[in-house]
């Protein structure tokens, strides 16, 4: 029986108007976007605060992750993608920072600031901003998003109108103590376009970063993401996708450190003959805790989801896995596979799952499975009989671990920098 | 080499015995194999010598050219110069077999004092030793054991002791899960380390395995302890009569 810890008491109940507050408004925009803003505003005030009971934060303490003091040392780590032939975008403390990020432009490539697509009419934009975060509120309401969309005024638009050859790298730096940054993307993927998208780095002291990506038929798109290893920060991130006809999803996402994170999915697909594909590996230590929430609407025949997700624990950290695969009515033929795996390195640290299927359709193959233990004896006896030193042996077979997650991402190159970065990681733990 | 004095062995969980004094000494440049019916306590010895957890001594001790092997750490032993080819390589995926051997190789020669092997020495001596054993920069390339047939993992197992060129050899049921070509292959590999300095432990059920790799001293084990030992022609014997005859010649 673990002993309970005292929770953390909010100075004052949360209230919508506080968290508002935080974030000046910026200049009037187009029509569309006021509006767009003034929904999820209204959403916002319909949700209420996040408050500790409800299910959606059962293992999440949102009181944590939206209080009112924030600071979080700074911290510049390598970029785990710096030496990717890409488009780069740079972010210092959640804002773009135009000078030190390549020229916004390439081939099959629209791009915008999310600035000046809010102040446009970039129509492709006015029909995606909220949109799927709104649809993506039902059944459970998630008002950080709502937030998200009703103040942020940074953020890149992205539509892909062919295959892009050379992937779009959002670098985010972390230079401030106390920045607490909201950012929201866009990315429209057109019918038989293709995109990858990379992200790295540390976005500020506290961030709320959201993405809401749109792939019609035929089109995919491919996401890999390294978060960390700055500790301190506070992490809310969203992605809200909509699959069309034969599109592919894949999102991948390392974190390393950090004392709340708190990683959203929200996949809904639509299309027939669609792929969806998440998957996460988080290392930490002590104060150190990990959520991953997905939520993904199987509404198409034919169609296939994984989730793929590992967390490796040690010295009183949490990781959490709240999964759930929801198979509508007529989407038959629906494959949904997911697995979620706690590696626990000693007795303090814990992993809290809970893997949910809700399934209307008769003819479907969805599979879930849950662990959590120590280190496989047998794999640690095999490496140390060959003398590999026991530290060296106990690191090999968190890589063997983690990587059944790190092969979710299908380009070979950048499961090797993953790879490389979780040895890092490990060297300095 | 390896001298094995009336070791006593049970399994730490339960109060399970399964060694009751074996005593059993290899010498350098010999080849000993070690027969027994199921349960008779052979893969225990391997694994206790090796230095698995989940066992605990009682009684006895053994040691590995004049070093005392049961207080030591796997890895510690395995610097000694002690090796143990599995009957069921581990998979470790995310983790280079090349990486795994180059690990090793120099986590054993920095414990012995010597210099570590640059890459490129390392990889000279591993496409020459692999070639032999016909595995493949493919083979190397992948992660450990992944995706490896029986016959892959086994011949893995001898490219690892070629390279980490121990003393002492223990092959535990090397030859489980092979057909006839791959067992003839391993049997090469085992061949050719067969050395004046090194000593060899097969362990195996059948006769077959010993057609390729010859013992010069058969032993066979029953109930934690070695009950009869001879030339090779007490490996045949089995093969025609069973453990039946002995066990009964013994009692």
């Amino acid at each position: 029986m673990a002993v309970l810890k005292p929770t953390l008491k909010a100075k004052g109940p949360l209230s919508v108007e506080g968290l508002l507050a935080r974030h000046p408004m910026g200049g009037p925009g187009a029509k569309w976007a006021e509006s767009a803003r003034a929904a999820a505003r209204a959403r916002l005030e319909g949700f209420g605060a996040p408050q500790r009971r409800d299910e959606y934060w059962k293992f999440t303490n949102p009181v944590k992750l939206v209080g009112d003091a924030v600071k979080a040392f700074a911290m510049d780590p390598d970029d785990v993608f710096g030496e990717v032939d890409a488009l780069s975008l740079v972010f210092v403390d959640g804002v773009f920072d135009a000078d030190a990020s390549d020229s916004l432009e390439g081939e099959s490539l629209e791009i915008a600031t999310l600035s000046q697509a809010l102040s446009a009419d970039i129509h492709w934009a006015s029909e995606l901003y909220g949109k799927l975060e709104e649809r993506g509120q039902n059944p459970v309401p998630r008002e950080l998003a709502a937030l998200n969309t009703a103040v942020a005024q940074e953020g890149i638009v992205i539509r892909a109108t062919g295959k892009v050859a050379r992937p779009v790298r959002f670098s985010y730096i972390h230079r401030d103590d106390a920045s607490d940054a909201v950012i929201h993307n866009l990315v429209k993927v057109e019918a038989g376009a293709e995109i990858t998208i990379l992200e790295s780095g540390p976005a500020a002291a506290r961030f709320n970063k959201q993405f809401e990506i749109d792939i019609a038929d035929g089109g995919a798109l491919h996401h890999v993401r390294a978060q960390g290893r700055d500790h301190d920060r506070l992490a809310f991130t969203a992605m809200f996708t909509r699959l069309g006809q034969e599109s592919v999803y894949k999102s991948f996402t390392l974190t390393a450190n950090g004392v709340l994170t708190r990683n959203e999915q929200v996949i809904e697909i639509t299309g027939d003959d669609a792929v969806a594909h998440v998957a996460g590996a988080c290392a930490g230590e002590g104060d150190f805790h990990h959520d991953d929430t997905v939520f993904i609407t199987h509404d198409a025949v034919n169609c296939e989801s994984r989730q793929v997700f590992k967390k490796v624990l040690k010295s009183g950290a949490t990781g959490v896995f709240q999964g759930k695969i929801l198979v509508k009515e007529d989407a038959q033929k629906t494959d949904g596979y997911q697995i979620s795996q706690g590696l626990l390195l000693d007795d303090d640290s814990q992993f809290l799952a809970k893997p949910e299927l809700e399934i209307y359709a008769d003819d479907v193959a969805c599979s879930h499975g849950s662990t959590c233990g120590g280190l496989d004896e047998t794999g640690l006896f095999y490496l140390l009989s060959r003398g590999v030193p026991r530290r060296d042996a106990q690191n090999m077979l968190v890589i063997a671990f983690m990587d059944e997650a790190v092969q979710e991402i299908e380009d070979e190159d950048l499961q090797e920098l993953i790879r490389n970065r979780i040895a890092s990681w490990l060297d300095k733990h | 080499m390896l001298e094995i004095k009336n070791l006593h062995v049970k399994l730490g969980e339960e109060d399970k015995v399964i060694l009751k004094g074996v005593n059993l000494t290899v010498e350098a440049g010999k080849v000993h194999a070690i027969m027994g019916p199921n349960g008779s306590g052979k893969s225990t010895l391997s694994y206790v010598l090796s230095g698995r957890e989940g066992y605990e001594v009682t009684d006895g001790s053994a040691s590995l050219a004049g070093e005392e092997l049961l207080e030591m750490e796997p890895e510690e032993r395995a610097a000694l110069g002690l090796f143990l080819a599995f009957q069921y390589p581990v998979e470790i995926p995310g983790v280079g077999n090349m990486t795994f051997l180059r690990t090793a190789v120099n986590a054993q020669r920095k414990a012995r004092g010597e210099e570590e092997l640059s890459a490129a020495e390392f990889l000279k001596v591993v496409r020459e030793k692999a070639k032999s054993l016909k595995i493949d920069a493919d083979m190397l390339k992948r992660p450990v054991n992944v995706g490896f047939s029986g016959g892959e993992k086994k011949r893995n197992e001898i490219l690892q002791m070629a390279m980490l060129e121990p003393k002492m050899c223990i092959l535990d049921e090397t030859d489980s899960g092979l057909d006839v070509d791959a067992m003839k292959l391993v049997s090469e590999g085992v061949n050719a380390l067969r050395d004046e300095g090194r000593g060899f432990l097969v362990i195996t059920h059948y006769q077959r395995l010993l057609d390729h790799i010859k013992p010069d001293v058969v032993h066979i084990m029953a109930d934690g302890r070695i009950v009869k030992t001879g030339g090779p022609e007490l490996a045949l014997e089995v093969e025609n009569n069973g453990y039946a005859d002995i066990l009964a010649e013994v009692a």
